[in-house]
């Protein structure tokens, strides 16, 4: 099954524009707070109308504007998952599981074939606020899996609990949803879950939807500048190409040969903290930086180094080291780094 | 002491207060969906009889209901009935005192209603009508409490519109609030008094009731809008 969305929507300012196709499995939707992620859903919800464009689920169009086709979201099959979970308050477990069984034939046998796969047993007559955040999740997702969605859609599923409930959740969702056999769209800002949970990821920057990528590739070789920063680069300089292999970090003041193939329009340049390395001395990528802050995190140490190209406070670099690796250069005032040239990620603006 | 006063007090507030429920109810559920605009002017017009003087309210009845009016007349010829002058001819005054009260209280339990509660059910396949009468009403229960009680509050104590369009005729159109007025052009303050303080404590046990039913509320397991995860 597919689900191929290709939707525009203007509020005033903001204008949305995603396209994306979703297969089979977890697809992420990844972008910052306020960048459409949720209308999107919503469009494809029916919750909200899209200005134009069409969505079509396995063939099947649930909106095409040129066609004046807007199903109404009960004729859709598309499960939502609210970020709060939406479960009705004034309902038990067991009723709010029902509501979304369509067939009145069999409902008892169904509610009860949910309660037990989504180990509800004995929360069936307790109410939602007497449930956990996890129990709470549960029932929402056993309530849209009895309305039998043909796709699911997840909005930011583990916002409303506290982290250390969060990990438990999370696997236990992860497990759930395995076992769904159609495309399942999972909207998020953070890059952990992503590179936990999906297999594909789309970028959504400032309500423009960028080409669907492995995660592997939003990790290894973002293309563009907001990927780089949603999937947790640090540093970034403005950059231009200087042709043979190399290019001008101009934040950093620094010229650095790179492997990566160039994009279309370069222009920045990222690296990432982990893989920035001290060196012995001068040589090919490597910059001599003077120490201008040390933050002592649990496992690691984080530096803050300026180049001397560079602009002053912008133009930082931040490295991660651990703790006995820092320690072991005895509190250098300046120091060699090396930024390799496999390490360099080279960026597009869009 | 003739109890007649307060026994149409009460079936003119209880008939009003049934259509004032359902009226304000409705009216409350279209405006809140509509556009700002439009939402802004309807919102003035079904809130005018609150501020309204219920004497202009009264006047309008009277031309609109009255043996001459457009309303009135037509019946008065089909039917040979009049409407004013009656006890029912009350009801009228009252709704219309009395709808802005429900409707105004309705639509602000709209509001702050949980909208992503209506989209679920509509995902899950429910229909508008089920999410309408399953999930929204259920939930804006306290909405709907305070503004009927308020509306019934109202209706029993309305002098205004009521004296225009029913007059004061013992035993036919008299009630609570119309025979306090009466005794006391008459200079009965015994039996006036007697009317004040059944009305008091009439008062006193609506808003008893008001406060019982928000504690319940609070305590129990309705909460609106903010919910424990």
């Amino acid at each position: 099954m597919s689900l191929i969305v290709d939707i525009r929507k203007d509020f005033g300012k903001f204008r949305l524009r995603a396209a994306f196709e979703a297969q089979n499995g977890i697809t992420g939707l990844l972008g910052a707070s306020g960048c459409g992620k949720s209308v999107t859903l919503k469009c494809i919800a029916g919750i909200q109308r899209p200005d134009a464009g069409t969505i079509l689920l396995d063939g099947r169009p649930l909106f095409d504007s040129q066609r004046h086709i807007d199903l109404p979201p009960q004729k859709r099959r598309v499960g939502y998952l609210f970020q709060n979970y939406a479960l009705f308050p004034n309902m038990t477990v067991q009723q709010n599981i029902a509501a979304g069984v369509r067939e009145r034939r069999g409902r008892d046998e169904t509610v009860a074939g949910l309660v037990r796969s989504f180990h509800l047993e004995g929360t069936e007559h307790k109410y939602p606020r007497q449930l956990s955040g996890g129990q709470q999740q549960r029932t929402a997702l056993a309530r849209i899996l009895a309305s039998r969605p043909e796709v699911l859609l997840l909005d930011e599923p583990f916002s409303a609990l506290d982290s250390y409930l969060k990990w438990q959740v999370e696997l236990e969702l992860s497990d759930l949803l395995a076992r769904f056999p159609g495309p399942v769209l999972f909207v998020t800002h953070d890059r952990d879950e992503v590179h936990r949970n999906c297999k594909n990821v789309c970028v959504l920057d400032h309500g423009k939807s960028q080409p669907l990528q492995s995660v592997h590739q939003l990790f290894q070789s973002p293309a563009t500048l907001s990927a780089c920063l949603l999937s947790g680069c640090k540093n970034i300089s403005r950059a231009r190409s200087l042709g043979d292999g190399r290019l001008e970090a101009l934040d950093w003041g620094a010229v650095l040969r790179y492997a990566a193939p160039l994009p279309r329009e370069l222009s920045h340049v990222g690296v990432r903290a982990h893989s920035l390395r001290p060196a012995e001395g001068p040589g090919e990528n490597r910059l001599l930086c003077r120490v201008e802050r040390v933050v002592e995190e649990v496992f690691s140490t984080v530096v803050m180094l300026s180049t001397p190209g560079g602009r002053q406070g912008f133009s930082q670099l931040r490295v991660e080291w651990p703790k006995a690796e820092w320690a072991a250069l005895e509190q250098p005032e300046q120091l060699w780094l090396e930024l390799p040239p496999e390490a360099l990620l080279p960026l597009s603006e869009h | 002491m003739d109890w007649y006063p307060l026994f149409n007090s009460l079936r003119i507030a209880l008939i009003s207060t049934f259509f004032t429920f359902f009226l304000g109810i409705f009216a409350a559920w279209y405006v809140h969906k509509l556009p700002r605009a439009l939402k802004g002017l309807l919102d003035c017009v079904l809130t005018l009889p609150l501020v309204l003087p219920p004497t202009v309210v009264g006047f309008f009845l009277l031309k609109l209901l009255g043996p001459n009016g457009p309303v009135g007349g037509v019946i008065l010829e089909a039917w040979g009935r009049k409407l004013v002058m009656t006890w029912y001819a009350s009801i009228f005054a009252v709704i219309i005192v009395t709808f802005p009260l429900m409707y105004r209280t309705v639509r602000g339990a709209f509001e702050a209603f949980d909208r992503s509660l209506l989209y679920a059910g509509k995902t899950l396949g429910r229909s508008n009508a089920w999410v309408f009468w399953r999930v929204l009403m259920p939930g804006c229960k306290q909405g709907l409490t305070a503004g009927t009680v308020l509306a019934f509050a109202r209706g029993l104590g309305e002098y205004g519109a009521t004296s225009m369009v029913s007059g004061y005729t013992p035993g036919r159109t008299a009630t609570i609030s119309t025979t306090v007025y009466q005794l006391w052009r008459e200079g009965n303050d015994a039996l006036a008094y007697r009317w004040v303080f059944v009305n008091l404590a009439i008062s006193f046990a609506v808003l008893l009731c008001i406060n019982l039913l928000e504690r319940r509320e609070r305590d129990g397991r309705w909460s609106v809008g903010s919910r424990e995860v």
